[in-house]
């Protein structure tokens, strides 16, 4: 990734052109998994979104200030991990300590996503296209905005489904991706505006 | 362990508990790769080796991993092994690590690998682990192979990176593109629950 593309654009083209869900196909578990209300589809997406926004520049500063100059890049995957887990962990708990409204919102869908690869991906993905702080900060958030707007539109699409008549070889996880497909195709549209790969 | 036994676990997630068709596992960091059957076996020989091993692994250790940290131990187990797996791809084939760029890494979190590791490997033997993970490896690699051959030979007339099909053939470009992977798995999951008719458990 050339440092030249400005930050903004990355923001953009992580939310509509290269959405993290639609063309890389990360967190597809918990989108299939999860997709079927609308409204534990917003909860994971806001969740989400909180956990890539943090996470991302937060490994950024890690990889940059500690594993460079010590020659433990190699050692990146573990360290990512680590860091997303403990940040996952804190926050649910500060949440459940304190706020328990908030907690009952977002925080029952913090520990789905440790593993869920939108988060780990984000991050070696800024790794590799070589962003600056910012920049990651804008493509973690971006990354989350575009992840929460693709499982929202699954979530509203299956609701309908559901006095579909469809196939019942192709009913639940078939169907959900045959529309994730379209999803794809519809978000590829906006590939004119803005190209970052 | 009688040798039927383990006949069984490992024919099992090769055919009818197939964690790609039945259990939707893992297609996350996979997925993204089928549009190249080169690259493809590269990434599931990646993923076979990293569940069979730390099935191995977890197995082997599931007496001295206290319960409530296990998941943050598996996770180490299974970071070390495809951390292997980056440093022997770059090592010696750089432009296969560079193509496939973060998907390496992202093994680490491929459901498959947690998860037959959390719902075998905590409570079985380490060789009966050892060859649930390799089957489920496997049962894992030939459909996703299955789907770049797919994607590959129609979106690029090619295999393995060889033309296959003569110049007569336009390549469809929706196939090599993100939403040719979604299409190529939705009808290969419908055709397989169609034809074996299976009752399978709804994601």
């Amino acid at each position: 990734m050339p440092s030249h593309v400005s930050a903004f654009a990355v923001f953009f083209a992580s939310i509509f052109t290269s959405n993290i869900l639609l063309t890389n196909y990360l967190g597809m578990c918990s989108f299939l998994a999860v997709s079927k209300e609308m409204k534990t589809s917003v909860g994971l997406g806001a969740a989400v979104t909180f956990v890539l926004a943090v996470t991302t520049p937060l490994n950024w500063l890690v990889y940059h200030y500690l594993l460079i100059p010590f020659n433990l890049e190699y050692l990146r995957f573990i360290v990512f991990i680590i860091v997303i887990a403990a940040f996952v962990q804190l926050t649910e708990m500060t949440l459940e300590r304190y706020s328990e409204p908030l907690y009952q919102s977002l925080g029952i869908f913090l520990p789905l996503i440790t593993v869920n690869c939108a988060i780990l991906g984000a991050s070696l993905f800024m790794v590799i296209r070589e962003y600056t702080f910012v920049t990651s900060l804008l493509f973690g958030i971006g990354s989350g905005i575009g992840w929460l707007l693709a499982i929202v539109a699954m979530s509203g699409i299956r609701t309908k489904l559901r006095t579909a008549n469809i196939p019942p070889a192709l009913e639940g996880p078939g169907i959900s991706l045959i529309i994730a497909g379209f999803m794809a195709m519809a978000f590829m549209g906006f590939s004119g505006m803005i190209a970052v790969s | 362990m009688a040798k039927s036994k383990l006949l069984k676990t490992f024919t099992e997630p090769l055919g009818k508990n197939n964690p790609v068709f039945v259990q939707i596992l893992g297609i996350c960091s996979t997925l993204a790769v089928t549009n190249k059957v080169q690259n493809t076996m590269v990434m599931v020989l990646g993923v076979t080796f990293a569940t069979a091993l730390s099935a191995w692994t977890v197995s082997l250790l599931r007496k001295l991993i206290p319960s409530r940290i296990r998941m943050m131990v598996e996770t180490m187990i299974i970071a070390a092994y495809v951390i292997l797996v980056d440093i022997i791809l770059k090592a010696y084939y750089p432009e296969m690590w560079k193509q496939l760029g973060p998907y390496v890494g992202l093994i680490i979190t491929n459901c498959i690998v947690m998860g037959r590791v959390e719902a075998f490997a905590l409570t079985n033997k380490p060789l009966p682990s050892l060859v649930d993970g390799l089957a489920s490896g496997l049962g894992y690699a030939y459909v996703l192979l299955l789907i770049s051959v797919v994607r590959e030979l129609m979106g690029s007339g090619s295999l393995w990176g060889y033309r296959i099909l003569g110049s007569w053939w336009t390549n469809w470009a929706i196939m090599i593109m993100p939403p040719g992977g979604f299409f190529i798995l939705a009808i290969a999951i419908w055709m397989i629950r169609e034809t074996v008719g299976k009752e399978v458990s709804h994601a």
